[in-house]
Parts: structure tokens; C-alpha cells; sequence
């Protein structure tokens, strides 16, 4: 791998790790699409903070479009708090208004500078490398890379410091106020935590796949896990596979960096949707499997003890009046049957099917269970 | 009155505002039901979800006509929700996650394939970008009559399936007991809502489509609390600002139609939640320094009355520097002084003292009959 190649992916990772954390709370509050909202909303903070800087990596360009992730917020609580509409139809209208906004400025006012819609909504990692940090005149790497790694590390230290109170806040907002938590102090530096991510990361990602990397992965590692510090840790982790997988996707498909990244966030959560132990798709479908395995191997052998002694008792219990009996298909009532004599409960003696002594106790056992 | 004239004898700027006006109509009825049904963001998601799905048919097809594209986008923007609707039934993530998940992993969808198309040798993909966010002067009259097809189809459908509708908006439990299919139902609203949404793509482009859904019926709904009103209403608002939108955005140079649309909404959510009767926030601020202004005066005559119980006669005159004391905020006592003048329950004695009139008192007996205390 060249220089290059190796420091796009580092700055995937601190993208994913830095997007990931503050994720983890947005998906457990139940307000994924908050980041959605700030991520479009930022625009007109960049906008003008361009048109005051003239300088796209100027830090007011990032204060601005934090300021306005935060109006953003404050817009839709306080619409929601007038009770006239509800806040998800709050944050779906003051967002395209604030974007639509950022949209006309650039339209209007920015056609002839470094600076178009295109560059702010889909992002370029692939730029990366060439904006270097220059300290002193030495060259310590890619800028991207230390703000994203800074964004990811003040987000980490937030949450190693104010762990029990956001766990205490997104578990049970009205004990945390009770106790004298401040949630709303605690919801309001998360959502300035989000909205500094955002804006971080929105020249790697663009700004509407930084909502792939913060819902992403979080959301498919709560399918994986019941606790909130593996939670946070495998969000992390199943972000940069993501990142980095997604970069390796867009370089054999010529593609876009961002838009594969996206893709991949959502091919890990659809591979811990059907695979997650327990809870996936298929850990549910074999535990039903195993279950009517279970059960058909009981009415077998209750079928059996219930008619013995009987003088028809040779054809009621051959494998082929199964299908009658129990209604069971052929093909099912064959695999049943194999499968009784195999676990050595029934044999089968000239086509008619006896239990030996394990299976009538199993049979006995399963009449008493019920 | 030049907007009009030009709009009147433009044939680009007529067509692009008779785009406008069909999805603003389809968008702001079908609106109506998402946001009743606590799914405005939905929109968000499907429109996000269209992307890929234009991209595809371009990519299969190799045309660019607005209805290969049109169904393409309805057909991943369908399958999107449908997803969504089983991700949140089937696992323990959320409708909030499901959808901003969905969003974006389909629209990062639609940017690879974008990216792709574009590097074909025979791109002549041109014009796909302006899905993103819409271009309405690229209207054509063609466009706008499938559009209008489309949207009445839409529409027909609707007033069909009403009544089940209003079911599933309102009480999806009872609709189920009464014997509809309410999964039916779902699935058929949303399909409408996949609809309404894709036939705005091309004018007001994926990422701003979401607003023509929520805001046009978050508008009505300040302004009636009766379904069908509500449906109409949003109707006119979406057509409204739709035309509106075009017209500004096709008369002026480098303003992108979806935007300019968008803030239309904008003006009219805003007008309707300050200014809507009953419901605006302006009536109910006023309403509440009415209020305010009535429990202080009539504070003010309850004082003025516990007074009047210590003489013989309830008219006895006490000076305003008394009731100003027993005032709160203490000093308050003379603007209620005055208003309970105006209405003929206190008269001025002296220009300092105050008496109680006869309906002064009889109002000051009955607000004591029916449990005020003279504490004020």
C-alpha cells in the first residue's frame, strides 16, 4: 500500500470511531434522525462561515456550522414544545429549511469559489492526504486525520467522564433528574458532541453518509449486544470495518469512497440482522426448526404409546399412516421417523414402528409434561 | 404583477409551475396521512431511497425518460420502506434507526452508482445529478402531463380507500377489529406516499423531496381538525408554494427550484403556526395575557370587596395605594383599577380612592360563591 492509501484509511477509521460514540446514545435516545437533521442543517453555518473566512479549514467555519447544529436542535424542541406538531414532523421541516437556505447562498453567492453543494453532501477522502498539517514546518500528516482523530478523541473522553450520567439519562431520563443530573444539560453537549462530528467529518464523508457511520453501526451492534460498554466498543469497531471496507469497495468498483462506505455499513448490518447469535435471522430460524424437531419427535412417540396394545396397532403405526395421523406431510414424517430411530426411540420392525424402552419413558415423560 | 404576466406568457415558466402545482397538490394531500401517522420522516427516507433507484433504470435501460426513471426510484424507494417496516417489526432497532439507516445506506447506494455511470465511455448521464436537488426548468410538457396521470391515479386511489384510511390514520386497532385488512391498508398508503414522492424528484430533488410531505400538512393541520378539510388544505399549500417556488426560482438566475420550493413551505408552516386561529402561537400568547390580565383584576376587586366588608356600606372608597400593597406584583393594583372601570365595577372617588358599584359587588359575590378566595 502507498503512503497515501494507508492514511486515507486512518482517517476512515477516526471518521467511524469519532461519528460511532455519540451514535450509540442517538440510537439508544431513539434520536437517530437528529443526526440526519444536524447534518444538513450544518450548511448554512459553513456557508457563511466561509463567506466571513474566505477559507474552507478555517476553525470558524466549524464553530459555525456547530452553532447551527445546536439552532437546529433548539428550533425543534422548542417547535415541539408548542404542541403543535409533533417533533418528528418538527425536525422535517426546520432541517430542509435551514439546508434549502445553505443551498440558495451557495447558489447565489458562491458560484465562482471553492465551494459547491456537491463538495459539502458527498464529501472527498480521497483528497485527504493532500492537506497536510504542517507544525513548525514539519510535515506530522494528513489535517483530516488530526481533526477527526481529535473530534474521536474528545467525544471518547465526554463519554468516559459523563459515563454514568448518559447511561442514567438514556436509560431513565426522569430518575437522572430526580437524582440532579441535569439530563438536559447531558442531551445538549450530545447533541453539540454530534454536531462538532458532523461537521468534522462531513469533508471525509459528506454529510449525508455521516448519518450511515453515526446510525450504522451502532444499530447493528445493538442487535449484537445487551451492554453499554460493548456496545460502545463493537460500534467502534463495526464502524471502521465499514470505513475501511467501504474504501477497498469503492476502489475495485471505481465508485465513490463515501457512497461504498455507506454500502458497507449496511451490508454489516444486514449480516448481524441474519447472523447475530441468538437474536438474528437465523439463530431464529433454526431454534424453530429445532423446536417442531422437538415436538414432532414427542407426538411420535405419544402416537405410539397411545395405540399400543390395540389390534390394529399394526397399521395405525406404520411411517406411511403418519401422514394421516398427524398430519404430517410425507417427506416430514419420513424425516421424523429417521430421526426417532436414529436417537434409538422407536424401531422399526417389519414396517411397523415400535417404541423400545427409552422411547416409551420419553413418551411417558412428555404426557406427564403436559 | 410581472411574476404573473411572465407566468401567464412564458410557455417554460407555465409548464414548470404546472409541475409545481401537480406535486405540491399529491404531495401535500398524501403528507397529510404521514404526518398524522407520526412517519413524516418516512419521506425523508423514500426520497433518499428513489436515488439508487434511478440510477438502476438509467443503468438497465440506458434512457433518461422521466417515467423508466420515475419507476425505478418507486421501485427502491418501495422496497426501502417495506424494509424498513420489516427491520423495525422483526429486531429490537427502532423506526428512527431503521430509517435513518435505511436513508443513507441507499442513497450511499445511489453516489456509487452515480459514480459509476459517470465513468462509462457513454455518458450521456447527464442530467441525473439534477435529481439530487432537482431542476424544474428542465420540465417538459411531456413530464408534467405523466406527472398529472400519475397523481390523479394516485389521488382516485385515495378517495377509494378513505375511509380505510382515516381508519388506519386515527384508530389502526378498531380498523383491524372491524374486520379491514389494516396491513393492506399500510402498505397501499405508503405505496401512495412512494408515488406522490418520486413524481417530485425531478422538480425538487431527493434530498429536499421530504419537505413538500411534512410541510404542507404540518401547515393544515393548525388550521382545521377535520380530516378531509386537512387534506384540502395541505393540498392548496403544496400547490401553493410549489408554483410559487417555480415561479420565483424560473425567473431568476441561479436559484435552484427544490430550495426555493422548500422555503415557501417554510413561510407558510411558519405563518400558520404563529398566526392559525385558536391554534397559533400569537392567539395563544394573547390569550394567555388576557387571562392573565382578568385573574389580576378581578384579584384587585376581591380586595376591594374583603375591604368594604369592614364598613357599613360596600361603596366606602379606599385609597389605590392600599390595594397596591395587597396587589401582586404589589404596585399592580391601578391598570386592573382601570379595567375594572371600564367595565363598570369600580368607580373613582378622589383621584387616589376607589369605591366598588353595585355590579362591582354582585361580580365579587359571585366569584367568591364559586370558590375564589379573597387571598388574590
Amino acid at each position: 500500500m502507498e503512503p497515501a492509501q494507508v492514511e486515507i484509511q486512518l482517517v476512515a477509521i477516526a471518521v467511524a470511531a469519532a461519528c460511532a460514540l455519540p451514535g450509540v446514545f442517538l440510537v439508544l435516545r431513539r434520536m437517530s434522525m437528529m443526526s440526519d437533521a444536524i447534518s444538513h442543517s450544518i450548511l448554512p453555518g459553513i456557508v457563511v462561515g466561509f463567506f466571513l473566512t474566505g477559507d474552507l479549514s478555517s476553525p470558524w467555519l466549524v464553530a459555525g456550522a456547530a452553532a447551527t447544529g445546536l439552532l437546529t436542535v433548539t428550533l425543534v424542541e422548542f417547535i415541539g414544545r408548542t404542541r403543535l406538531l409533533r417533533e418528528d414532523a418538527a425536525i422535517g421541516i426546520v432541517f430542509p429549511v435551514l439546508f434549502s437556505i445553505g443551498v440558495l447562498l451557495i447558489a447565489r453567492y458562491a458560484g465562482d469559489v471553492h465551494l459547491d453543494v456537491d463538495a459539502v453532501l458527498l464529501g472527498e477522502i480521497a483528497f485527504a492526504p493532500f492537506d497536510r498539517l504542517l507544525i513548525g514546518g514539519t510535515d506530522v500528516g494528513p489535517r483530516s486525520l488530526w481533526v477527526m482523530g481529535g473530534i474521536a478523541g474528545l467525544n471518547l473522553g465526554f463519554i468516559l467522564l459523563f459515563y454514568k450520567e448518559l447511561k442514567l439519562a438514556t436509560f431513565d431520563a426522569g430518575l437522572a433528574a430526580a437524582l440532579g443530573f441535569f439530563p438536559a444539560v447531558v442531551h445538549y453537549l450530545l447533541m453539540g458532541l454530534v454536531s462538532l462530528t458532523t461537521v468534522g467529518a462531513f469533508d471525509a464523508v459528506g454529510s449525508i453518509l455521516v448519518v450511515a457511520l453515526i446510525v450504522g453501526p451502532p444499530a447493528a451492534a445493538h442487535l449484537l449486544t445487551d451492554r453499554l460498554s460493548s456496545l460502545l466498543a463493537l460500534s467502534v469497531g463495526l464502524g471502521a470495518v465499514s470505513a475501511v471496507g467501504g474504501y477497498w469497495l469503492a476502489r475495485s468498483l471505481d465508485a465513490s469512497i463515501g457512497g461504498s462506505m455507506a454500502v458497507v455499513v449496511g451490508l454489516v448490518f444486514v449480516a448481524a440482522y441474519l447472523l447475530a447469535p441468538g437474536r438474528g435471522l437465523v439463530a431464529g430460524a433454526r431454534r424453530r426448526a429445532r423446536q417442531r424437531r422437538h415436538f414432532a419427535e414427542r407426538m411420535l412417540v405419544v402416537h405410539l404409546l397411545s395405540h399400543e396394545g390395540e389390534p390394529d396397532y399394526a397399521t395405525t403405526c406404520r411411517p406411511e399412516h403418519l401422514v394421516e395421523h398427524l398430519r404430517w406431510t410425507a417427506s416430514f414424517a419420513q424425516d421424523a421417523v429417521a430421526r426417532a430411530v436414529r436417537a434409538e426411540l422407536v424401531s422399526p420392525e417389519e414396517g411397523v414402528l415400535r417404541l423400545t424402552t427409552e422411547g416409551r419413558s420419553l413418551a411417558a415423560r412428555a404426557i406427564e409434561e403436559l | 404583477m410581472d411574476l404573473l404576466h411572465q407566468l401567464l406568457t412564458d410557455y417554460t415558466l407555465r409548464t414548470v409551475a404546472a409541475g409545481a402545482a401537480v406535486l405540491g397538490l399529491t404531495s401535500g394531500a398524501l403528507g397529510t396521512f404521514a404526518v398524522l401517522r407520526r412517519q413524516s420522516l418516512l419521506g425523508d427516507a423514500i426520497s433518499h431511497a428513489a436515488l439508487p433507484g434511478i440510477a438502476l433504470a438509467f443503468l438497465l435501460t440506458g434512457s433518461k425518460a422521466p417515467l423508466v426513471l420515475v419507476l425505478g426510484a418507486a421501485f427502491t424507494g418501495w422496497l426501502g420502506t417495506m424494509l424498513i417496516m420489516s427491520i423495525t417489526g422483526a429486531t429490537r432497532v427502532k423506526y428512527d434507526s431503521a430509517l435513518g439507516l435505511m436513508l443513507s445506506v441507499f442513497f450511499g447506494l445511489g453516489l456509487v452508482l452515480l459514480t459509476i455511470i459517470q465513468k462509462r465511455p457513454d455518458a450521456n448521464q447527464a442530467g441525473l445529478e439534477s435529481f439530487l436537488f432537482g431542476q424544474a426548468a428542465a420540465l417538459l410538457v411531456g413530464d408534467v402531463q405523466v406527472m398529472s396521470v400519475i397523481a390523479v391515479v394516485a389521488l382516485v386511489v385515495l378517495a377509494l380507500v378513505w375511509k380505510e384510511c382515516k381508519l388506519l390514520a386515527f384508530d389502526r386497532d378498531f380498523g383491524e377489529s372491524l374486520g379491514f385488512g389494516m396491513k393492506k391498508v399500510d402498505i397501499l398508503l405508503t405505496t401512495l406516499l412512494v408515488v406522490s414522492i418520486v413524481i417530485g424528484l425531478q422538480t425538487v430533488g431527493v434530498v429536499l423531496m421530504s419537505a413538500l410531505i411534512i410541510t404542507p400538512a404540518a401547515a393544515a393541520r393548525q388550521w382545521t381538525d377535520r380530516l378531509g378539510t386537512m387534506v384540502v388544505i395541505a393540498a392548496l399549500f403544496g400547490a401553493l408554494a410549489g408554483v410559487t417556488g417555480a415561479v420565483i426560482s424560473g425567473s431568476t438566475s441561479r436559484l435552484p427550484t427544490g430550495p426555493v420550493i422548500v422555503l415557501c413551505t417554510g413561510a407558510i408552516v411558519a405563518a400558520s403556526l404563529l398566526f392559525a386561529p385558536r391554534r397559533g402561537i400569537v392567539w395563544q400568547r394573547l390569550r394567555e395575557l388576557r387571562a392573565g390580565r382578568r385573574l389580576r383584576m378581578d384579584a384587585v376587586l376581591l380586595d376591594l370587596y374583603a375591604l368594604s366588608t369592614h364598613h357599613d356600606r360596600h361603596d366606602h372608597p379606599h385609597d389605590r395605594r392600599v390595594l397596591d400593597m395587597m396587589a401582586h406584583p404589589s404596585g399592580a393594583a391601578r391598570r386592573s383599577l382601570r379595567f375594572l372601570e371600564d367595565r363598570g365595577y369600580v368607580v373613582r372617588n378622589t383621584p387616589r380612592s376607589w369605591s366598588l358599584t353595585d355590579t362591582g359587588t354582585a361580580r365579587a359575590e359571585n366569584l367568591l360563591r364559586s370558590g375564589w378566595t379573597a387571598e388574590g
